[in-house]
């Protein structure tokens, strides 16, 4: 186990590797996707409060999901990379930090939609939608301080103690803009999490989490494989592709 | 004076360096003995000051390792950063200091005040009279000179030099040979940058050219 | 022992530094109050809009002024090499980074207090609004210059800097403004204060501990 992790974490190694890797990813993600919507646009029946506008949260859940787990990949593959200096890790930070803006800008999109039908507006202060722009702001700052730093090392090693920071306040930004949204609006009805979803509801809401999963694992290891080859495009390895 | 052991040495290490991704130098090895000076010459952007911020441990070896007396000099952490002194190509100067006050915090920072030692350090590098007056009014070369007088307020055995002379005259040229000469011949270690060609030392001494 | 006198050097330093540059300091200052003052300009001078504003734009304008100093905490010693010398010194760079805070605390921070309490008058806020204002900028200000130390020194010496910073440190210090906004507000309606404050308390702690290792990681990695 642990020398295969050794193995991989060689650039070339875990080059060949992630090309290897990327089609089944990327294959099961469309199949699981494709079934997810499946189930979610027709399987699953309307909701007797909200009618077919629910239909949404089978992509807003998923990507507000995934905007948070990017996040956490982000800060793990920072500091394996500033403590243990694996350029692997480095170009995983580096690659998933657009994907998971992206992410969360699908998630306030799709929140901000689905608000529309449901609040007449689109956009309240909710607290998890605030709690998702502060989000999106700080990915927004991550990619800004990468670009803003020539040196491809020093940008890793400066984005993960950003990352660090912002992994550590998360949770506290999180909380104090519940109790802000509290405060200011009462005790609302959170309308993100439905309380006992039903389980014809619920399947295809996991079918396409786990697709969303897989879809982001099969686009970072591509976004990698670029990061990797212009990172070492001095080495032998990567010459000797090219020729 | 402290006294360095004779036997102690400064031992460069397969040492590789990178900057933007490009490499600067690879495999770079040198010895240098109780007295030694080396002089390291190159082009802009050869990789000078790399060197001498990686030798000073202001920034780390791709490869290889910085020795001091055979110890690692990453394991021996602030133990190392008393054995140094180090010019970079920034002065580390305060305009809005006076020349007395830039020395004497570098004093209180580095161990404490000791007012005889400044006041020698002011003399030998010629600005005994200006120590009153704040740095942004002391010309180029007087900061440089000042630059310089921050070695002489302790004793560090090595000395790391980026481009000591810039914007020296004739005169401070020769001054600044002079100490280090006294340097090297109590036992000092100096590893200086530099473009001239002819340094006009004596003592013993070799060259390292960058590519 | 010598690591409290290096510790008094570099907050002696800073302090010095600051008040023969006297501009650097008073400019944020003017600065925060020509902002806050520009409000009624755009909302109207009624009182009781004031009211409900007042306390907002008094900690959101805090909020900016702070910022605008923080690149000043690192900035010149990183240009003119000073820097090196301070890594280069015995003692642990954390110990030094935090003097360095302290001293930009008391010559940025601090100022505010007073400024927000003139500004408090010109709001025409209550005066039950006074006490939580002052409390709430002393346990926040610093949380401003040790978070936005940390910040400041990964951004140090970088092209565009200013703003890079701003954008990474404003949504850090939501959480401050909520807790200190709050409040405010809740002293005026005649509410307890101490939960928000015993929270900005807490955030200060976290800062207090964290922070100045994170800004010492920083520059050694903007250094290296």
């Amino acid at each position: 186990m642990l020398e295969s992790l050794y193995k991989y974490a060689a650039p070339q190694n875990f080059y060949q590797l992630s090309r290897r890797l990327t089609p089944w990813l990327a294959g099961a993600a469309a199949l699981l996707l494709l079934a997810g919507l499946a189930g979610a646009l027709w399987f699953a029946p309307p909701d007797y409060q909200q009618g077919e506008s629910f239909r949404i949260i089978y992509v807003h859940v998923p990507s507000a999901w995934m905007s948070l787990f990017v996040y956490v990949v982000l800060a793990a593959a920072g500091i394996t990379g500033l403590v243990w200096k694996v350029k692997v890790a480095d170009a995983l930070a580096r690659a998933s930090a657009p994907i998971g803006a992206a992410f969360t800008f699908l998630a306030l999109a799709t929140g901000s939609l689905w608000g529309k039908p449901m609040w007449g507006a689109w956009w309240v202060w909710d607290a998890r939608l605030t709690s998702e722009l502060i989000l999106l702001f700080l990915y927004v700052g991550y990619i800004a301080l990468q670009g803003a730093i020539e040196d491809r090392r020093m940008a890793a090693r400066a984005g993960a103690v950003l990352a660090v920071i912002g992994l550590i306040n998360i949770p506290i930004i999180h909380y104090s803009v519940e109790w802000w949204s509290t405060l200011h609006q009462g005790p609302t009805v959170t309308r993100f999490d439905a309380p006992a979803i039903h389980i014809s509801m619920l399947i295809p809401l996991l079918i396409m989490a786990l697709g969303f999963k897989l879809y982001y694992a099969a686009n970072v290891l591509v976004r990698m494989r670029c990061e990797l080859l212009e990172a070492e495009r001095n080495s032998a390895w990567v010459r000797q592709l090219g020729s | 004076m402290p006294n360095i052991p004779p036997t102690c040495k400064l031992e460069l290490r397969a040492l590789q360096c990178s900057r933007n991704d490009a490499l600067l130098f690879n495999d770079l090895s040198c010895v240098l003995q109780t007295g030694e000076t080396l002089y390291v010459r190159g082009a802009n952007g050869s990789g000078k000051s790399s060197l001498l911020r990686m030798l000073a441990g202001l920034a780390q070896p791709d490869a290889g390792d910085v020795r001091w007396c055979g110890t690692d000099t990453r394991a021996l952490g602030s133990d190392y950063a008393a054995v140094l002194q180090y010019v970079g190509h920034q002065n580390g100067i305060k305009l809005d200091l006076t020349a007395q006050e830039n020395l004497a915090f570098y004093q209180a920072l580095n161990g404490g005040p000791d007012a005889a030692a400044l006041i020698t350090a002011l003399e030998r590098t010629g600005l005994a009279s200006c120590a009153a007056l704040p740095a942004r009014r002391l010309s180029a070369g007087q900061r440089r000179r000042l630059a310089l007088a921050r070695l002489l307020l302790w004793h560090a055995p090595l000395w790391l030099l980026d481009e000591p002379l810039t914007s020296l005259d004739d005169d401070g040229r020769a001054l600044f040979r002079g100490l280090m000469q006294r340097h090297t011949t109590g036992g000092g270690i100096i590893v200086m940058a530099t473009h001239e060609a002819d340094i006009g030392a004596n003592g013993p001494h070799r060259e390292l050219v960058l590519q | 022992m010598s690591v409290a006198s290096a510790f008094m050097a570099v907050l002696r330093r800073d302090l010095l530094l600051g008040l023969r540059h006297r501009v650097e300091i008073i400019n944020p200052l003017v600065f925060y109050i020509l902002i806050a003052s520009l409000f009624p300009f755009a909302v109207g001078s009624d009182r009781s809009t004031l009211g409900i504003i007042g306390p907002a734009v008094i900690w959101v304008c805090a909020l900016l002024a702070a910022t605008l100093s923080l690149d000043r905490i690192f900035h010149a010693d990183f240009e003119d090499g000073s820097l090196e010398q301070l890594f280069l010194a015995r003692q642990p760079l954390v110990l030094l980074t935090s003097a360095k805070v302290l001293a930009h605390w008391l010559l940025c921070g601090l100022p505010l207090i007073p400024a927000a309490l003139a500004l408090n008058a010109l709001y025409q806020l209550p005066v039950t609004s006074l006490w939580p204002m002052l409390t709430t900028l002393l346990l926040g200000t610093p949380v401003f210059s040790l978070t936005g130390a940390a910040l400041a020194a990964l951004t140090v010496g970088l092209r565009g800097g200013g703003v890079l910073l701003a954008l990474l440190i404003l949504p850090l210090y939501i959480p401050v403004l909520i807790f200190a906004v709050g409040a405010v507000g809740n002293a005026m309606n005649g509410l307890s204060i101490a939960g928000e404050l015993y929270f900005l308390a807490a955030l200060l702690v976290l800062a207090l501990t964290l922070m100045p290792l994170a800004a010492a990681a920083a520059l050694r990695i903007r250094l290296g």
